[in-house]
């Protein structure tokens, strides 16, 4: 991985630094030991490691604040941390950086009933927003399946998305609010419990920006009322066209489903060897639709998703008939990925997003692939809205499989873009698909966000490295290697 | 020196266009359909480029959902398009044209997204900035350049779409345009309720958007409005026959139901209210507030108090307000004004109001839109930089000297 040469000027001065850091944040807020900073040495991209120069792990705004101001001062570079879930490395820390985690910013200031809305630390995790609010009946929607681990400062870096996105919409689409710091330690707040900027929606552009914008330290975002009832259609298919035909003529009826979730023939076979969630193994494409809603408009949805599955030659169609049933339907997709370990030492992970009605002929393309380097390739897709995440099987531990994996995956990504859509739908681009930006922009359309990115951040010392292509970068990136099944969060459900 | 009109045929001529204008530091406005002039701060460019090359649909995919369209489509011909497949745009554009008394159905695609303008659905579907998929377009220094893609799920690289959506014009001109389209609901239907002021009728609909029933559309009306004597409450549900039957029957029960009234019926009153015309047709200056919704009642309460014949409606469950206040003469009187409907909105839980009808001598006096703090108006200014380094495209319509 090529990242910024380090600046030996800086490493020299390392012990001034650590100093002055522990000056703004006292306590045990400052971590320079290698056994401390090694959790930090890397996120949910493992194939890459680097150590940081530093840790800060500031508690309030004005440490922030403070931190930034003294970097900018100093010329140090900065990469902020939410819990290291990346999947784009993102968070990978620079050996002459200070990487700023955001952990101890882990509170609740607000939960606004009257206004649908929470306000919190970027550290408190996706999951705890729900939980804060679910005795009252709300729940936060957007649901990466990281979500008992990664924190909603992170989401708001990524704009993450989950199952529930489909029918719900991404981070953006729930953010209300947040507050956060420039490089230069000016404090800003963009949106608030309101609906829409009076100005330049910043609030939109922040989103998604992967830390190279600012540093946020609070968020607001919508809560939703629980819906009464959710249940969940078990669809196969003898064709992935058919199983394609289906979600489009789902989607076309009208129908918003709460999730719309496709496994390969694959990917099903690992899913049901793993964890036999009664899963058919005669079919190519494997469809889990969840409805929710007043119970009159699931069950009705219920019987027209039927419908449209028998008449696209559905040759399987269940309906969950209780809560048990519909999360024995979901048991198997949840455990796709580590099932997808199981079956090849080593997996990695992509992340493209096509237009829906591409599927088969892209699917066709992967096996194509598959064929060219030889690598088996397990496919788990979020339906609905065309997000793809092929899974390359492969061995590390053969010779010359781990370029061919990546080479593979660089392909399939070329591909998703070739046929209208894009290089990353939800991990971000981080370093890992940083070289593939051209693919996608043109040098001017580059420039332009550049530009973007100077108007935050004019020394460019906020997480240098990541999204854009360095200058003289390599064509081919690491990426999510899984070995062994020894991934780093290995707890979280994978979707 | 009076303004020039030019007509550029294809991208590369608008691209020269503002690439010269740049170089010679000249400035330049940017007109669609032309309905939308007399919004923000009066501006004096030296061009006006008119976009009447960029109209046309360039493509719609019923089953993908995506309509590709030139700037200038007006907004009239894709409703048409998109209802022959039984589809809409979901956050319900509203015509804002005849706020001026311009003709209707001539908005452009372009100028819609760049008001990021939405309607009652705001608060279930989003705004224009939540259907952006992605665009075509040219910065203020000529740059020819393209952002997002054309579908939904997308975060490769920064989403200037958001940026693009409520620049007003001020920062790219886009060519082209790709948003997401959804099917329209089988039914819907309005539930009108009496309620006996303001706080009670938000109340109500705060009930409504804390249920699960997934409210399209939640206003309140004082009485008053609309020739009625009666303060009414609206909650719209859309779907399917059962599901907004079951839906009816679970929020029927909220408060004093008096009416309900079916999509057609209720389609012309939905119009309105994204559109202001229940309060705006009265005349006077007209203002729109968006602020927490608990917030609405008391706010429209202080500025009843401050300015007499203050008339308001309530949308999005009393977190919009449309605000048509006299017209007071230019100067004093109108700053005073608009200080206190700021400070209502301050004091009621913070958000924006932003002066949508005035004379241009009050536009150019009040800042039709919302005053930003120092660091934030620093970071605007720079991001204006960013695409428009010159400052060709309408410097000052949004904020003064910029
Ligand atoms: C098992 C697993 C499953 C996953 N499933 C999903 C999924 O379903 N959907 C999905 O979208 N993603 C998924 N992810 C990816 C990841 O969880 C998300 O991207 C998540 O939002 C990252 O949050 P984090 O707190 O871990 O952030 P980190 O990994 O720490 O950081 C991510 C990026 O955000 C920046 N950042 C973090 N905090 C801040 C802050 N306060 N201010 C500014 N920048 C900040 C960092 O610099 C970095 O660029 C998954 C990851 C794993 C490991």
């Amino acid at each position: 991985m090529l990242m910024p040469d380090p600046d030996q000027k800086i490493l020299d001065r390392r012990a001034d630094i650590v100093e002055a850091l522990r000056r703004i944040v006292p306590g045990n807020g400052v971590i320079a030991e290698r056994a401390g900073m090694s959790v930090y040495e890397c996120d949910g991209l493992t194939a890459y490691r680097q150590m940081p120069l530093v840790v800060v792990l500031p508690e309030t705004v004005e440490q922030v604040s403070d931190v930034l101001r003294y970097c900018t001062a100093e010329g140090l570079k900065v990469v902020p941390r939410g819990a290291g879930t990346s999947l784009s490395g993102g968070a990978l820390p620079l050996a002459d950086g200070v990487v700023l985690g955001m952990s101890r910013f882990d509170r609740i200031h607000n939960i606004d009933y009257a206004n649908r809305c929470i306000t919190a630390g970027p550290g408190v995790t996706n999951l705890a927003l729900t939980k804060a609010v679910e005795g009252a009946g709300f729940y936060y929607a957007p649901d990466p399946s990281s979500q008992i681990a990664c924190t909603i400062g992170g989401n708001v870096a990524e704009n993450s998305g989950g199952v529930h996105c489909l029918k719900y919409g991404l981070t953006t689409n729930n953010l209300l609010g947040l507050q956060m710091v420039l490089m230069d330690g000016t404090v800003v707040r963009l949106g608030g419990s309101h609906l829409d900027a009076g100005g330049y929606d910043l609030l939109g552009v922040v989103t998604g920006s992967e830390g190279l914008l600012g540093v946020v330290t609070e968020v607001t975002v919508r809560i939703l009322p629980r819906p009464p009832a959710a249940r969940a259609l078990l669809i196969g298919f003898p064709t992935a066209v058919a199983a394609g035909t289906c979600v489009g003529r789902i989607m076309a009826s009208g129908i918003v489903p709460a999730g719309m979730e496709m496994m390969d023939r694959p990917a099903i076979h690992a899913a049901e060897a793993f964890c036999h969630p009664g899963y058919p193994l005669d079919v190519e494409a494997l469809l889990i639709v969840e409805l929710d809603g007043p119970v009159e408009e699931v069950d009705e949805l219920v019987g027209r998703v039927e419908a449209i599955a028998t008449a696209t030659g559905a040759s399987l169609v269940r309906a969950s008939r209780d809560e048990a049933e519909r999360m024995a339907f979901w048991a198997g997709r949840k455990a796709a990925f580590p099932a997808v370990g199981r079956i090849a030492p080593d997996y990695y992970c992509m992340d493209g997003t096509i237009p829906r009605g591409r599927l088969p002929e892209v699917l066709e393309g992967i096996a194509e692939l598959s064929k060219k380097y030889g690598l088996a390739c397990a496919n788990v897709f979020h339906a609905g809205d065309g997000n793809l995440h092929p899974l390359v099987l492969y061995d590390a531990n053969a010779l010359g499989q781990l370029e061919r994996a990546e080479a593979f995956g660089s392909d399939i990504l070329r591909l998703c873009v070739a046929v209208g859509g894009v290089l990353t739908g939800e991990h971000g681009v981080g370093v890992e698909k940083r070289d593939l930006m051209p693919e996608m922009f043109s040098d001017v359309d580059l420039g332009i966000q550049l530009r973007l990115k100077s108007a935050f951040d004019p020394l460019g010392l906020l997480n240098p490295g990541k999204v854009f292509p360095l200058l003289h970068a390599c064509a081919e990136m690491g990426r999510v290697h899984v070995h062994g099944g020894a991934t780093r969060f290995p707890e979280l459900p994978r979707f | 020196m009076a303004t020039t009109l030019h007509t550029p045929a294809n991208v590369a001529e608008l691209a020269d266009l503002l690439r010269q204008a740049s170089a010679t530091g000249q400035t330049a406005s940017v007109t669609g359909g032309g309905t939308k002039a007399a919004l923000g701060r009066p501006v004096v460019p030296d061009l006006d480029i008119h976009l009447d090359a960029f109209a046309g649909v360039v493509s719609f995919e019923p089953e993908e959902m995506v309509l590709v369209a030139g700037a200038a489509t007006r907004m009239a011909r894709i409703e048409a398009l998109l209802a022959e497949a039984n589809q809409m745009l979901a956050f319900e554009p509203p015509d804002w044209a005849t706020m001026w008394g311009a003709p209707a159905r001539r908005a452009t695609l372009g100028g819609t997204v760049a008001c990021n303008l939405s309607g009652s659905r705001r608060i279930k579907a989003g705004a224009a900035r939540d259907h952006l998929l992605g665009l075509d377009g040219v910065t203020g220094a000529g740059e020819v350049f393209k952002a997002g893609g054309r579908v939904v799920k997308n975060v490769t690289g920064y989403d200037l779409c958001k940026l693009f959506a409520g620049s007003f014009g001020t920062l790219a001109v886009a060519t082209r345009l790709v948003l997401r389209t959804v099917p329209r609901p089988e039914v819907a239907e309005t539930l009108v309720f009496a309620s006996a002021d303001d706080a009670s009728g938000i109340d109500l609909l705060g009930q409504a958007a804390a249920s699960p029933m997934e409210p399209s559309g939640l206003a309140h009306l004082p009485a008053g409005i609309g020739g009625m004597r009666l303060a009414r409450t609206l909650v719209r549900l859309e779907g399917t026959p059962v599901s907004v039957a079951a839906r009816v029957a679970s929020l029927g029960r909220l408060g004093k139901l008096i009416q309900r009234l079916d999509g057609p019926g209720a389609a012309p009153l939905w119009a309105d209210l994204g559109t202001g015309a229940l309060v705006a047709e009265g005349g006077g200056d007209l203002w729109r507030l968006s602020l927490p919704p608990s917030g609405g009642a008391g706010a429209a309460a202080q500025i009843a108090a401050a300015i007499p014949g203050a008339r308001h409606v309530f949308d999005w469950a009393g977190g919009l307000i449309w605000l048509a206040v006299p017209a007071a003469a230019p100067g004093y009187a109108t700053v005073m004004q608009a200080a206190s409907i700021r400070a209502a909105v301050g004091d009621h839980g913070g958000g924006h109001a932003t002066l949508v009808r005035a004379s241009a001598e009050v536009r150019g006096t009040v800042a039709p839109f919302a005053p930003e703090d120092a660091g934030l108006a620093l970071l605007a200014a720079r991001v204006k930089q960013a695409f428009d380094p010159s400052a060709v495209l309408e410097p000052g319509r949004m904020v003064a000297g910029r």
